[in-house]
Parts: C-alpha cells; sequence; structure tokens
C-alpha cells in the first residue's frame, strides 16, 4: 500500500512550502490531541506538536519508508510528550476491574435485565444537529489518558492495531483493552445522550 | 444424541467484555462459535453489537479542525528556517 503522504513529502523534500503545510494541516488535530494525553496544559502541548515537526523536518533524510510516514510522526510526538513529561503520567493499571456496562443492568446471572436501548437507527439523522458529535468529542476528551490515545489513532484517525502498539509502545493484549474501555464509555456516553436529545 | 465437550454457553455480561475480541477477531474459534451462538438468541447483546459498531463508525467521523491562517503562517516560516539551515 502507498503511503498517503508521500506526495506531499516527496514535494516539500524538494521546496514546496505549500506542500508542507499542507501534510501539517492533515495531522495538526490528531498530534495535538495525542500531545494532550500526556502533557498538562494546552500550551505545552502545541509546543510539543511543533517541536515533532522541527524534528521530522530535521530527521525527514533518515525516514525510510518502513513504517506510514504518520505513524513515524505520532511516534517521535509520543517519544517527545512522554519525556517532557510535564504531567507525572497517571498509570491506570490494567487489572483494575472496569466493566464495560453498569453490572446492575444485569442480573445475578448475567443476563440482561435492563438491556440497551435501541438508538442506532436513529442516530445517523441526529448527528446533523451537531449535538451527537459534540457530546461524543467531549467523551473522548474525558477519557483517561491511554484510552484516549488508543480510540484518537484507532478510531478517529484510523491506524491499524500494530502501528497503535508500536507508537504507543503497548503489547497488542493491552492495546485491546485500552480499546475496549474506551469505546465502552463512549457507547454510553451516546446511549445516554440519544436518550435525552 | 449425547453431545460431547460442549462449552457452556456464554452470558450476555461476558458478551459485552468479550466484543471488542469479537470485532477485532482475536477471538479463538471455539469462543468466537460461542459468541455467535450467544448472538443468535439474544436481539438485546445484537442491539449492543449494533452499538458498538455505530460507536466506532461515528467517533470516526470526528472531524478535524482546520489550521487557522495564522498557524500556516507559523508552519510556512518552521519550513523556510529548515531550508535554511540545511
Amino acid at each position: 500500500m502507498t503511503d498517503p503522504d508521500a506526495e506531499l513529502i516527496t514535494r516539500f523534500r524538494t521546496g514546496d512550502e505549500h506542500a508542507f503545510v499542507e501534510l501539517v494541516a492533515r495531522h495538526h488535530t490528531t498530534m495535538l490531541r495525542l500531545a494532550q494525553t500526556f502533557v498538562s496544559s494546552p500550551a505545552v502541548a502545541e509546543e510539543v506538536t511543533q517541536d515533532t515537526w522541527l524534528a521530522a523536518l530535521r530527521g525527514i533524510d533518515s525516514f525510510e519508508g518502513r513504517s506510514s510516514f504518520r505513524t513515524w510522526l505520532f511516534a517521535i510526538l509520543a517519544n517527545r510528550a512522554r519525556t517532557t513529561g510535564v504531567r507525572e503520567q497517571r498509570t491506570i493499571p490494567l487489572e483494575s476491574p472496569e466493566p464495560a456496562v453498569d453490572p446492575a443492568r444485569f442480573t445475578a446471572n448475567g443476563i440482561w435485565s435492563s438491556p440497551p436501548i435501541d438508538w442506532t437507527e436513529a442516530s445517523e439523522e441526529r448527528l446533523d444537529a451537531q449535538s451527537l458529535a459534540s457530546a461524543l468529542q467531549s467523551a473522548l476528551d474525558a477519557l483517561p489518558p491511554r484510552q484516549r490515545q488508543v480510540v484518537l489513532l484507532r478510531d478517529v484517525d484510523g491506524l491499524t492495531p500494530e502501528e497503535v502498539c508500536d507508537i504507543l509502545d503497548l503489547t497488542e493484549a493491552n492495546q485491546r483493552v485500552l480499546l475496549h474501555r474506551g469505546r465502552s464509555h463512549l457507547r454510553t456516553t451516546l446511549e445516554a445522550s440519544v436518550g435525552t436529545l | 444424541m449425547l453431545r460431547l465437550r460442549r462449552q457452556p454457553d456464554l452470558v450476555c455480561q461476558q458478551i459485552v467484555e468479550l466484543i471488542t475480541d469479537y470485532l477485532e477477531n482475536s477471538l479463538s474459534r471455539t469462543d468466537r462459535r460461542r459468541f455467535e451462538r450467544h448472538l443468535a438468541d439474544c436481539p438485546h447483546c445484537s442491539a449492543y453489537l449494533a452499538q458498538m459498531r455505530e460507536t466506532i463508525r461515528l467517533t470516526g467521523r470526528l472531524r478535524t479542525t482546520d489550521l487557522t491562517p495564522e498557524m500556516r503562517g507559523e508552519f510556512g516560516e518552521l519550513y523556510r528556517r529548515w531550508r535554511e539551515e540545511r
């Protein structure tokens, strides 16, 4: 599969400033959001993101295309943000029990007593109202950092599990646990929002 | 007829915890069969699965914000600095 960024990279390496700015525009939001999961303030996240672009420019000759450009770029960002270490990393033990669904919604035998309200049909037309999207965005912003990192890269930006493991230095199993918790939180939020929209 | 070594059925509360493994294709063949057997009989868990898929789809549609003209200027400058130092 060819790297979707390949053309812009070739162009900026041969002097096309506009191509570079396009490349920044393409990845900036994800980088900023990812940086924010590691550091305490939006200003620091901006700084880390800018530094990452400068490091990417300076290191572009060492980018050999073994991974996709964005995997390479996001890994630089994650490393820099981690070492910036402004925020004491809250470590969330993976084994802490955190059910996907409130146990009160099941009988003692594990059967639904309060089954999910069916909202998938309704969501399409309601998303146009933007309320659902903003509820989802707030829920994403409120996820614990490590869940947020994984959901952001997997579901918002569409990276593969392997790429996410590389960038965040996770095992596949841990990546899946974090993804599961994050998605389960978001589903709960959507279920609650659809009921009130 | 005697059925040999049939695994116990999964219950709803287990289904909601296995759902990501199912979607990520990381269940064993046996567990995948147990999972699908449960789904076939349980409209609530089928609805739940549909909701997880919808959640993933909607998350994928969260839009990125455009660079402001000011930021475009700043990144243009960063680029020009890099060109000069090369």
